[in-house]
């Protein structure tokens, strides 16, 4: 087959592609979007603007601390703002945002057209967005939470938290585990059943891992939160005896359901952080990472183990000293594995012919970072120890070391690393590492103080401090610090938004990287890959191209992929995914609706499933009987 | 991109809106004290109604749920559940229900808090802040539903004797056999 | 000298002592493998080039790694269950003193039970202690979660409603030590500080004496203070409080039979001099916003005598 032929064949399967899965134009093309690559931007961008929220709220409070018996924020502010500051974090940002690089990325790296679900992912979020807004709206109104991110009864409870502050928070809570469960789902249904052909479970990339392990452990944490806040919700608005001592109930009950869901949490934030490094690193190193299957025995015994510490959080409520003992044995162990990654990925950097972008950086950025707040995390893990420091600023720092050493360095790296492919624009190298120094510095001079403080007994969730504790100048030293953090993540925003107008163009693959992301064109088309790759191994862009085959036999006029089996991913069968639809965005309204009402009243939950029930028939209306299909089966040929 | 920004948008607009009345938080009550000193008083009116001074008070406390719950808590720490128990009565009578000896608005119950009633309510003139006054008469309101609705207090961490406040239906408040007009 | 904070690194008692061991054992293994591992990066990457090891030689060293870390981590696990094995080994001990701290929003109720009914002891914020004896902490909240610290002599115990808990304390040398609330508690958390006070036994039980004495009686205080006193028990804060000898019995906050021997006022915030007592009593919510103490507004002549009542009330 002469080359003219071949070219303007495959021009005309790319117009049929780009027909067949572009979405239109306009406002309702946009409310009906169903591509990944649009709604993981969307998860990150609006992950990130709850972050310069949650930023925010943190800069007043470090105002507030940087002197002894300050008047800026009185105590019921301060007790809004690091509530929101918390809860922002931990529910808005963190999680949403590793959604939403899972979202974007995992199809791409796997060779998949779009996501198993793609109307879920697009309700997943909508149903993100409204949990966001009514936090909030709730804190415009003065009704935002007070009692903490982890809303510990009583204090939570309604004879110590009146209004809806606290309801506003439970049900905030059920939003977002929604939008994370309908995200996990799609990406273990994706990961298992829609990889390229070829690309076996020991050959999917290290990053795609993260994800699997990650949206698992969505699935088996959030149910936990989601029946702890409906019970302190139910508990505050009819009046149960989940969380009264007094009527059989039980305090604690509430400290474990909540602590079985947020250890895991903390994992489900960090390992896709892990799985970042294990994407840059290869581009920046040349090496493929050292020891594969150590990483993923290491991801997934991390994902099992991090269920079984949550009893570290409840050290100083006197449970008995035997299980007490064995949570410190697996708050240990669970070091373990992360320490094997590490060092697979120092294996992987030693002496090799680094090139220092600003991604490296941030792994680099990381590593320093992180270990710190591991080992604070192990002097954590000891009865003994964390008696003393344990509800101090001592722990502050900690989960700010493991958090954004662990996450959001491998984040802001990842972002550096994957705008191109989302934008078809490079960002500024030199802003980038400007922003990486600032970061850096920043970060450690606002955070290493704290562990001092909490060894001079300060506590957390203090609004102010007496002159006469000392604290004073640690504090102002923290505060002065946190601006120079601040800057450094401004700057890297600021290159966002100036190279997403004005950046260099980037081509298909500007880090020479060697996964399949690389291989569409930046940003990518709205089918991703003109032809779906056969994988050979575990580096596909690496290996020799006329080694890789595609698929043949996918039709172009309709939403067709390929399902592959789960161990091998040998062709099992095609389907067709959905397209853009407006009922994901009803669904969430409905959603939205449904629990907001019942904050005030248990008659929301009916009106949800009358409202609901509509657009289930809706959603879930079958298409009709599809055309004949093409008589060729699924098979391969040679590029 | 148009999402995030119509969320801004939406934030900042409400940002500039006075906050919820109900969910206010007022950590630094006014000042005034029922008129201090001792005497007896021999009347429950007063020139032009309740006093100026604490009318405003009265007014904002009824639908704020930090203040009905405060009344709650000063309720037990008061020890009005002493006569009262919670709501239903015992050597003074059951505030829960729809009958009102001395009125049900809240100037009445100020009044009567203040001034005491005869054959057993002492007066509290002198011995509370107004604030506080004024938060006991928005709790002991809704314990008939008369006041804070979704705002009433939920139930309390103790043994149950009734349900909390914010489920209770609204009573009309009807004047008791023989009792004086309002 | 009144301590605004502990320093945990400062032990003072047997508890606190043993804690920091525990401490200095794992900062000293947590530095060198921070050390370790940020020079075999630096090493790394700062040295490119070299020939390098092949798979398997790199996975011998992950191994490694592996192993070296497990060795720390159970070495740690020996230095933590060994510190916090019988902590509290004064379980059998004869001359234990027992007392009761109440945690309450935003301040410590404490209550020594004595031998009888009439030698208990009720007082506020300031806890008493005999240099070298254990003392049992029988610890209850009424309210919310509040936790029990002080640094220089343990580590801390939650107060969890419906889970009454007790830990003990010692303190090896007389001194005055800075607890703090540790478990956020609602809007006062930040001043809900409480004082140990360790002296010598006899001193203690002079305390105790004190402590069980009523107030001075009408005939006892100055023309001032008396008008205090009529003042007191005619306003607001007969309400709330009690003092031993008047008629004055509510239990809703803090004791004042003894308020001028504390060195503090509202758990710990203010120095208990005249004029912070002034500005406490007059408008507490200045200085503890939320705080369950209502302004009290009094004439200046007013103001002065309630002041000599209260400062008569040794």
């Amino acid at each position: 087959m002469n080359d003219a032929r071949n070219d303007a064949m495959n021009d005309a399967t790319n117009e049929a592609l780009a027909a067949t899965w572009s979405p239109g134009r306009g406002l309702g093309a946009w409310l009906r979007e169903v591509r990944h690559t649009e709604i993981g931007k969307r998860f990150v961008v609006t992950a990130f603007l709850f972050f310069a929220a949650g930023g925010v709220e943190a800069i007043l409070m470090r105002l507030q601390l940087s002197k002894p018996n300050n008047g800026m924020v009185g105590p019921d502010l301060y007790n809004r703002l690091f509530t929101t500051h918390g809860s922002t974090m931990m529910f808005l940002f963190a999680v949403p945002v590793m959604q939403g690089v899972g979202t974007f990325i995992v199809p791409l790296m796997i060779g998949a057209r779009n996501l198993a679900f793609p109307r879920l992912s697009a309700y997943s979020y909508y149903v993100y967005v409204v949990g966001g807004l009514l936090l909030y709206v709730g804190f415009a109104f003065r009704a935002g939470p007070d009692a903490g991110w982890f809303a510990y009864t009583p204090l939570s409870g309604p004879g110590f938290s009146p209004g809806k502050r606290m309801d506003v928070w439970a049900q905030m809570i059920t939003f977002t585990e929604l939008s994370a469960l309908a995200t996990a789902v799609n990406l273990v249904v994706t990961i298992f059943k829609h990889r390229a052909p070829g690309m076996s479970i020991t050959r999917m990339p290290l990053t795609v891992w993260a994800f699997l392990v990650v949206a698992f452990m969505i699935i088996f944490a959030m149910p936990a939160v989601v029946i702890a806040s409906s019970c302190l919700a139910l508990d505050r608005l009819v009046g149960s005896h989940f969380f009264n001592h007094a009527e059989g109930g039980d305090h604690l009950l509430w400290q474990h359901m909540f602590w079985f869901f947020a250890h895991p949490e903390v994992y489900i934030i960090f390992l896709p952080g892990l799985g970042m490094i294990s994407a840059m690193l290869p581009a920046f190193t040349r090496r493929r990472v050292v020891g594969y299957d150590v990483v993923v025995l290491a991801t997934v015994t991390t994902g099992f183990v991090a269920f079984g510490v949550w009893v570290h959080h409840m050290f100083a409520v006197g449970l008995p000293q035997l299980g007490d003992s064995y949570f410190t044995a697996s708050s240990l162990i669970i070091t373990i594995p992360t320490g094997l990654q590490i060092f697979c990925w120092l294996a992987t950097l030693w002496r090799a012919p680094l090139r220092f972008a600003t991604p490296l950086l941030f792994v680099l950025g990381f590593f320093v970072t992180f270990v710190v707040g591991g080992l604070t995390g192990v002097m954590l893990a000891s009865v003994p120890l964390d008696l003393q420091v344990h509800d101090t600023m001592f722990v502050v720092a900690h989960l700010h070391y493991v958090l954004i050493g662990g996450a959001v360095f491998p984040l802001l790296g990842a972002v550096y690393y994957w705008f191109p492919k989302a934008t078809g624009r490079l960002l500024n190298e030199r802003a980038g590492k400007v922003s990486f120094w600032l970061t850096l510095v920043g970060f450690n001079a606002t955070f290493f103080p704290l562990h001092l403080l909490g060894l001079h007994g300060m506590p957390r969730r203090m609004y102010t401090y007496l002159p006469g504790s000392g604290w004073h100048h640690l504090n102002l030293f923290a505060t002065a610090s946190a601006g120079v953090l601040a800057l450094g993540i401004l700057l890297t925003f600021i290159n966002v938004i100036v190279s997403h107008a004005r950046g260099l163009r980037a081509q298909a693959n500007p880090w020479d990287a060697e996964s399949l992301e690389w291989a569409v064109p930046s940003p990518p088309p709205p089918y991703n890959f003109a032809e779906i790759p056969i994988v050979g191994g575990r580096a596909p862009l690496w290996e020799e191209p006329s080694s890789r085959g595609v698929v043949t036999g996918l039709a172009s006029d309709r939403r067709e992929v390929l399902v592959t089996t789960l161990l091998d991913a040998a062709p099992d069968h095609r389907t067709i995914l959905a397209g853009p639809s407006i009922w994901p965005l009803f669904a969430a309204a409905v959603t939205g609706v449904g629990f907001i009402v019942s904050m005030f009243t248990p008659w929301g939950l009916p009106i949800a499933v009358a409202l609901g029930t509509p657009v289930m028939v809706g959603w879930f209306w079958p298409k009709g009987r599809p055309t004949p299909l093409h008589a060729e089966q699924p098979g391969s040929k040679a590029a | 991109m148009k999402m995030p920004v119509a969320a801004v948008a939406l934030l900042a607009a409400s940002a500039l809106g006075s906050g919820c009345k109900h969910e206010s938080r007022d950590l630094r009550p006014t000042e005034a004290v029922s008129k201090a000193g001792g005497g007896v008083v021999l009347s429950t009116l007063f020139a032009g109604g309740v006093p100026g001074a604490i009318a405003g008070t009265l007014q904002a406390n009824q639908e704020n749920a930090y203040a009905m719950n405060e009344g709650k808590r000063l309720f037990d720490a008061y020890n009005c559940s002493g006569c009262h128990a919670h709501g239903g009565g015992g050597i003074g009578p059951a505030l829960m229900d729809a009958k009102w000896i001395y009125g049900s608005a809240p100037q009445n119950v100020y009044a009567t808090i203040v001034e005491g009633r005869p054959n057993g309510m002492p007066s509290f003139r002198g011995k509370l802040p107004d604030f506080q006054v004024a938060q006991l008469v928005a709790y002991v309101r809704s314990m008939s539903g008369l006041a804070g609705g979704l705002w009433a207090p939920g139930r309390n961490d103790s043994m149950q004797v009734k349900p909390g406040e914010n489920t209770v239906t609204m009573q009309s408040p009807v004047r008791a056999e023989g009792a004086p007009p309002p | 000298m009144i301590p605004g904070s502990g320093y945990a690194l400062a032990p003072a008692g047997p508890q606190a002592a043993r804690l920091a061991q525990v401490f200095w054992g794992f900062f000293a293994v947590c530095v060198v493998v921070y050390v370790v591992v940020v020079a075999l990066l630096l090493l790394g990457v700062l040295r490119p080039g070299a020939a390098p090891l092949d798979e398997a030689g790199r996975l011998r060293l992950v191994a490694l790694g592996g192993v070296l870390t497990a060795v720390a981590l159970v070495a740690l696990l020996v230095i933590s269950i060994r510190g916090g094995h019988e902590l509290n080994p004064m379980r059998g001990a004869k001359d234990v003193l027992t007392v009761h701290v109440i945690g309450r929003q935003w301040w410590w109720e404490l209550r020594y039970p004595g031998t009888a009914p009439d030698q208990q002891v009720v007082t506020a914020n300031e806890l008493h202690i005999p240099v070298g004896r254990p003392v049992l902490l029988e610890l209850e909240s009424r309210d919310v979660i509040h936790s029990f610290w002080v640094p220089e002599l343990h580590g801390k115990r939650d107060l969890v409603p419906g889970h009454d808990s007790t830990t003990y304390l010692q303190a090896d040398r007389p001194g005055v030590f800075r607890g703090q609330c540790a478990e956020f508690c609602g809007a006062q958390h930040a001043q809900m500080g409480i004082l140990v006070i360790a002296e010598p036994e006899s001193d203690f039980q002079a305390w105790l004496a004190a402590e069980r004495r009523p107030a001075p009686p009408v005939s006892g205080l100055t023309p001032d203070a008396q008008r205090g006193r009529e003042l007191f028990l005619r306003g607001t804060c007969v309400m709330c409080h009690r003092v031993a000898g008047t008629p004055a019995g509510a239990t809703m906050g803090p004791d004042l039979t003894h308020l001028a021997s504390r060195r503090t006022l509202a758990a710990g915030s203010l120095p208990n001099v005249h004029e912070h007592l002034r500005r406490w009593v007059t408008d507490a919510q200045t200085v503890k916003p939320g705080s369950h103490m209502p302004p009290t507004p009094l004439g200046t002549e007013d103001q002065h005598s309630l002041l000599a009542f209260l400062e008569a009330l040794r």
